[in-house]
C-alpha cells in the first residue's frame, strides 16, 4: 500500500439534478490512505458530490476515477464490483430498523462473501467491538442513542473491509466527547487498515484535527474554491471565504 | 498467494506460539480456532501466548477476528499475551476492539420468560390496546366537539385536500371493483335462476345485494386498503420524523390537527362513494342481464326499482358511514401508535388494514341483525 498515491480522481466533474447544477468543473485528487474532507457551507452540494462518488448519482459532466478506472464509464457489472470497495456511512446512519445491529453488519457479509450465519456474526461482533459497541449485537437501531447509531453505521460500512470509507456528516448532532471519540476511531482505522476515508462535513474541529487534505465547495459560484491541507488553507489561503469558513468568520 | 494457515508450536517451556501465514481473506471463510483454544486451555503451565506473522502475505478482518478471539480466550483463562509478532496495523485494530469493555446488560436484554408469563403479558397487552382504542375514540369525540364549536386547530385547506384524496380520487378503483362485483353477483344468480326461467330476478338479486350490503362492504374494503393504510403510513412517518412531537410542543393537539380532518373526510365521503358503488354494481349486473340473458334494459331497471326501496338504500348508506368511521379511526389510531422506526410504519400500516377489515365484518353482522330486528 502506497499512502498518498492517487486513489480517487475527480476530472471536470459537474453534478446536479436535471437542469439544476449544484457544483461544476471539480478537479481534485484524493490520495490513498488520506483522510479527506469535502467541506463547505450548508447546501453547497457536499452530499450531492458524495452521491456521485459512490455511484448513486451520475455526474452531468466529467469523470470520477478509482485508480485508473473511470467509474461512470464502466459497465454496470464492473460498477457493482467497484462499489463493493466502498463503505458508506449515511448522515442519519441508515441502519435497517427491522434488523439487529449484528444482522445489519452480517447482511453484506452473507450476500457478497457467502459467509454462513456463525462466521458472519463473529465478524459482525468484531466490527462492533472496533467501534466500541461490543455486547450490543442484539440491539435494534431504535434502542440505541444517535451517537451509537453513527458508530454502528461505521461498523456496517466497514463490513467488507472496504478500500474507501465515505462518511457523511459523521460528527453532526454528537456531543463533543462522542465527536472526539469518533474522530479517533477514524484516524485509527486509517492507520491500522490504510483505508482512504472521505468525510463530508462542516464540523471545523474534526476537519482541522484529523484531515490530511480537503476541498472547499462554494454555494454562490457553485464550484470549488480551494483544495489542500485544511490547516494550511486556514492559515494561508488567498481566498477570504475559505479563511472565514475555517476560522468561523473571525479574522 | 498461498492459503491461510494457523499452526501451533511450543518454542519453549510454557510458551505457545500461534503462527499465521498465507493470505487471509473473508472470501475464503474463517478458519477454526478450536484447536488453538484447546491448547490454551490444556496447558495449565502456559506462561505466554505469542504470535508469529513472518510468513503472512495479505490479511483482512478474517485474521483480526481469529486473533481477537484467541486474545479474549487467553485473557479469560489468565494466559499473558505477547502480540509483538503481529503486524502493527493489526495490533492497532486489536487495541481498538478492546478499548471499550463489552456492554454488560446484554444478558438481561432479552430475558427468557416462561410460557404462562408470555400468555399473561399478551392478555394484559390486549386489554391495554382495548383501553387505548377507547381512549383514542374518546379523544377524537372531544376534538370533534371542539371542531364543531370552532375551537379546534386545523387547516380547512387540509380538510378539502383529504376530501378530494379519499373521495374523487378513489372513483376509478371504486368503479372498477363495483362493476365487477355486480357482474359476479349477476352470473352467480343467473346460473340458479335460469333453471326456473326466472332470469328477470337477476335484477332483484344484484340490486338488493349491492344496495343493502355489497356496495358499502366493497367500498369499505377498498378504502381500508387505500385510505386507511395511507393514513397509518402518513401519521406513522410523521411520528418517526418527530413531526407529531413538534405539534404537541407547540400546544397543537395532533388529534385536532391531523386526525379529526381525516376521520371527517372519510365519514363524509363514504356514503357518497357507497351510493356510487351501488349504481356501478347495478350497471355491472345490467350488463350481464342485458347482453347474456336477453333482458331488456328498461325492463331490467324497472325490476331493480321495484325490488329496492328507500330503506334499503339508506340502510346501505348508513353501513357505509359506519364502515368509513371504522376505517378512518383504525388508520389514524395505528398511525398515532406507531413506533419510531421504518419497520414500525410497515407494522402500523398492516395493522390498520387488518383492524379495519375485522371491525367492518363485525359491524356488518351486527347491523344486519339490527336491521332484521327493526324489519328494515
Amino acid at each position: 500500500m502506497a499512502i498518498g498515491q492517487a486513489h480517487i480522481r475527480f476530472e471536470g466533474v459537474t453534478v446536479g439534478y436535471g437542469d439544476r447544477l449544484v457544483q461544476r468543473d471539480l478537479d481534485f485528487t484524493i490520495g490513498r490512505g488520506d483522510i479527506f474532507a469535502i467541506m463547505g457551507p450548508s447546501g453547497c452540494g457536499k452530499s450531492t458530490l458524495m452521491r456521485s462518488a459512490i455511484g448513486l448519482l451520475r455526474p452531468i459532466a466529467g469523470r470520477i476515477f478509482y485508480g485508473e478506472e473511470s467509474f461512470w464509464e464502466a459497465d454496470p457489472e464492473r460498477q457493482k464490483i467497484l462499489m463493493r470497495a466502498f463503505g458508506v456511512m449515511y448522515q442519519g446512519g441508515a441502519l435497517w430498523s427491522s434488523m439487529s445491529l449484528a444482522e445489519n453488519i452480517a447482511l453484506p457479509l452473507k450476500e457478497f462473501l457467502a459467509l454462513q450465519d456463525e462466521p458472519a456474526r463473529e465478524i459482525a461482533s468484531l466490527k462492533l467491538a472496533l467501534v466500541g459497541l461490543a455486547g450490543f449485537e442484539d440491539y435494534y437501531p431504535s434502542e440505541i442513542s444517535g451517537g451509537m447509531r453513527k458508530r454502528a453505521a461505521i461498523a456496517r460500512a466497514m463490513a467488507l473491509d472496504p478500500d474507501t470509507l465515505f462518511l457523511d456528516e459523521p460528527s453532526a448532532g454528537l456531543d463533543p466527547i462522542s465527536s472526539r471519540l469518533l474522530d479517533e476511531l477514524v484516524v485509527r482505522l486509517r492507520d491500522s487498515l490504510g483505508t482512504t476515508i472521505v468525510i463530508v462535513s462542516h464540523e471545523l474541529y474534526s476537519i482541522l484535527s484529523i484531515c490530511d487534505n480537503s476541498v472547499f465547495l462554494d454555494t454562490e459560484t457553485s464550484t470549488m474554491l480551494a483544495n489542500g491541507d485544511p490547516r494550511l488553507l486556514r492559515d494561508e489561503s488567498d481566498n477570504r471565504q475559505v479563511r472565514e469558513f475555517l476560522t468561523r468568520g473571525t479574522p | 498467494m498461498s492459503a491461510a494457515q494457523l499452526r501451533l508450536s511450543h518454542p519453549g517451556a510454557g510458551v505457545l506460539r500461534v503462527q499465521v501465514s498465507g493470505s487471509w481473506t473473508l472470501a475464503s471463510g474463517l478458519p477454526s480456532t478450536r484447536e488453538a483454544e484447546q491448547a490454551i486451555d490444556g496447558g495449565g503451565a502456559l506462561s505466554r501466548l505469542c504470535f508469529d506473522a513472518g510468513n503472512l502475505e495479505t490479511w483482512d478482518s478474517s485474521l483480526v477476528n481469529v486473533i481477537y478471539k484467541l486474545a479474549r480466550h487467553s485473557r479469560s483463562v489468565g494466559v499473558p499475551l505477547d502480540l509483538s509478532g503481529l503486524p502493527e496495523g493489526l495490533r492497532g485494530l486489536l487495541d481498538l476492539a478492546e478499548a471499550v469493555a463489552p456492554h454488560r446488560e446484554v444478558q438481561d436484554h432479552r430475558p427468557d420468560t416462561p410460557f404462562l408469563a408470555d400468555v399473561g403479558s399478551e392478555a394484559i397487552e390486549f386489554f391495554r390496546s382495548v383501553a387505548d382504542i377507547l381512549r383514542f375514540v374518546g379523544g377524537v369525540s372531544v376534538s370533534l366537539g371542539r371542531m364543531l364549536r370552532g375551537r379546534a386547530h386545523y387547516r380547512a385547506s387540509d380538510l378539502f385536500l383529504i376530501v378530494q384524496q379519499v373521495g374523487a380520487q378513489a372513483l376509478p378503483i371504486v368503479s372498477l371493483i363495483s362493476v365487477l362485483v355486480g357482474l359476479i353477483l349477476a352470473f352467480v344468480g343467473a346460473v340458479q335462476l335460469e333453471q326456473f326461467g326466472a332470469d328477470i330476478f337477476i335484477a332483484n338479486l344484484v340490486g338488493l345485494g349491492m344496495v343493502r350490503d355489497m356496495g358499502a362492504m366493497m367500498t369499505a374494503i377498498i378504502m381500508a386498503g387505500r385510505t386507511g393504510a395511507a393514513y397509518a403510513a402518513e401519521l406513522g412517518t410523521m411520528t418517526v420524523n418527530e413531526e407529531i412531537d413538534a405539534l404537541r410542543t407547540m400546544g397543537i393537539s395532533p388529534i385536532d390537527f391531523l386526525v379529526v380532518p381525516r376521520i371527517l373526510a372519510l365519514v363524509l365521503m363514504m356514503p357518497i362513494l357507497t351510493l356510487y358503488a351501488d349504481l356501478m354494481g347495478i350497471l355491472g349486473g345490467a350488463l350481464v342481464g342485458v347482453t347474456l340473458f336477453d333482458i331488456g334494459i328498461y325492463e331490467y331497471f324497472r325490476q331493480t326499482r321495484s325490488a329496492i326501496d328507500l330503506f334499503d338504500v339508506f340502510g346501505g348508506l348508513f353501513k357505509g358511514l359506519v364502515y368509513g368511521a371504522i376505517v378512518a379511526v383504525s388508520g389514524c389510531l395505528r398511525g398515532m401508535e406507531c413506533g419510531r422506526s421504518s419497520a414500525a410504519v410497515g407494522t402500523a400500516t398492516t395493522s390498520a388494514v387488518v383492524t379495519s377489515i375485522v371491525f367492518i365484518v363485525i359491524a356488518c353482522a351486527m347491523l344486519t341483525v339490527a336491521y332484521d330486528i327493526m324489519d328494515i
